[in-house]
C-alpha cells in the first residue's frame, strides 16, 4: 500500500540541465566576442597570447580532465553501493579542483606582477587588440575560477554527505548533478585552452 | 533491472571512464603539438579536436549516451542555438 516518497530523479536532472543549458549561453555570449574581436584583431590577440604560459594553461588541463573523471567515477561507485569509494572520489575531485585554482592563482600572480592586469597603466598603453584579448582574458578565466570554486565547495559538501550515508545507492541524483555542474565546468576549459593558451 | 536502477539512471563502467580520460590527453597532446606546427594547423586542431573533447564529455562523462531522447533534444538545440548565434556573428562581421 505505501508507496515509496517520490523523488523524481528525472525531474531533478532535466532542472540541472536547464541550468546548465543558461551558463553554456553566459560563456557562449563571452566566446562570441572573442570570436568577433580576433576576427578583427587577428596579429593583436596571437602576439598578447605569447605572453601566456602554455604549460601552466597545459597542466591546468590535465589537472581538470582528471578531476572530471574522479568526478564519473564517483558516481559510479556510489551508484554501485561502494559509498566510502564514492566519498573519496569526489572528495579527490575538490583537491584537484583546488589544485587547479592554485595553478590559476600563481599564474594571475605573475601577470599582475609583470602590470597586467584590467585597467594597468600597461595594457591600457597596448595597442587595443591586445588589450582587449587581455580583457577577455581576465573575465573569461575568472569567471571560470568563479565556477570552479563554487564546484570545489559543492563537491566537498556532496563527498560529505556521501561519506555520512544521505546521498547513496538509489538516491544519488544530487552528486549526479554535482557532477554535471564540474562537467560542464571543464568542458569550458577545453574551449579556454585553446583560444588564450595556444593562440600563439 | 528494477526501480532503483531507474531512479539512478544508467551505470557506466569506470573501465569505460578510464578509457575516455585517456582519449581526453590523448587528444589535449595532439592539440598542443598541431599548435607547435603551424598557425593553420592549430586554428585546424582548435575547431576539431576541441569539439570533439567536449562531444567525448557530454556523451561518457555526463552520461548523455544513456539518457532518452527527451534531454538529447534539448542539449541538441541548445548548442544549435549558440552555433546559429556565432555563425550570425561571422556573417555579420565578414560581409559588413
Amino acid at each position: 500500500m505505501s508507496e515509496p516518497a517520490h523523488a523524481d530523479y528525472q525531474g531533478a536532472k532535466i532542472g540541472m540541465w536547464l541550468f546548465l543549458f543558461t551558463e553554456l549561453m553566459l560563456f557562449g555570449g563571452l566566446f562570441l566576442l572573442y570570436a568577433a574581436y580576433r576576427m578583427l584583431h587577428p596579429a593583436e590577440f596571437h602576439r598578447a597570447s605569447q605572453e601566456l604560459n602554455a604549460v601552466i594553461g597545459v597542466g591546468n588541463t590535465l589537472v581538470l580532465l582528471t578531476s572530471s573523471l574522479f568526478a564519473a567515477l564517483a558516481l559510479t561507485a556510489v551508484q554501485q553501493g561502494r559509498g566510502e569509494a564514492g566519498a573519496r572520489w569526489a572528495a579527490l575531485t575538490a583537491c584537484l579542483g583546488a589544485l587547479f585554482l592554485m595553478n590559476k592563482g600563481l599564474e594571475w600572480g605573475a601577470k599582475f606582477h609583470h602590470g597586467i592586469f584590467p585597467g594597468s597603466a600597461l595594457v591600457k598603453a597596448m595597442p587595443p587588440g591586445e588589450g582587449l584579448f587581455f580583457g577577455l582574458y581576465f573575465t573569461m578565466t575568472g569567471l571560470h575560477a568563479l565556477h570552479v570554486l563554487i564546484g570545489v565547495v559543492l563537491l566537498a559538501v556532496v563527498a560529505l554527505l556521501v561519506k555520512g550515508g544521505r546521498v547513496r545507492q538509489g538516491d544519488c541524483v544530487l552528486l549526479e548533478n554535482a557532477g554535471l555542474y564540474w562537467h560542464l565546468v571543464d568542458v569550458i576549459w577545453i574551449f579556454l585552452l585553446p583560444l588564450f593558451y595556444l593562440a600563439a | 533491472m528494477n526501480a532503483m536502477a531507474q531512479e539512478q539512471g544508467h551505470v557506466v563502467e569506470p573501465s569505460t571512464l578510464l578509457k575516455v580520460w585517456a582519449a581526453l590527453v590523448v587528444l589535449t597532446g595532439l592539440l598542443v603539438a598541431a599548435s607547435l606546427v603551424s598557425p593553420a594547423l592549430a586554428v585546424a586542431a582548435m575547431l576539431t579536436l576541441t569539439p570533439l573533447k567536449a562531444g567525448l564529455v557530454f556523451y561518457y562523462f555526463m552520461h548523455l549516451k544513456h539518457e532518452g531522447p527527451l534531454l538529447r533534444g534539448m542539449v541538441l538545440a541548445a548548442l544549435t542555438v549558440l552555433v546559429v548565434f556565432i555563425g550570425m556573428m561571422f556573417l555579420d562581421l565578414a560581409f559588413r
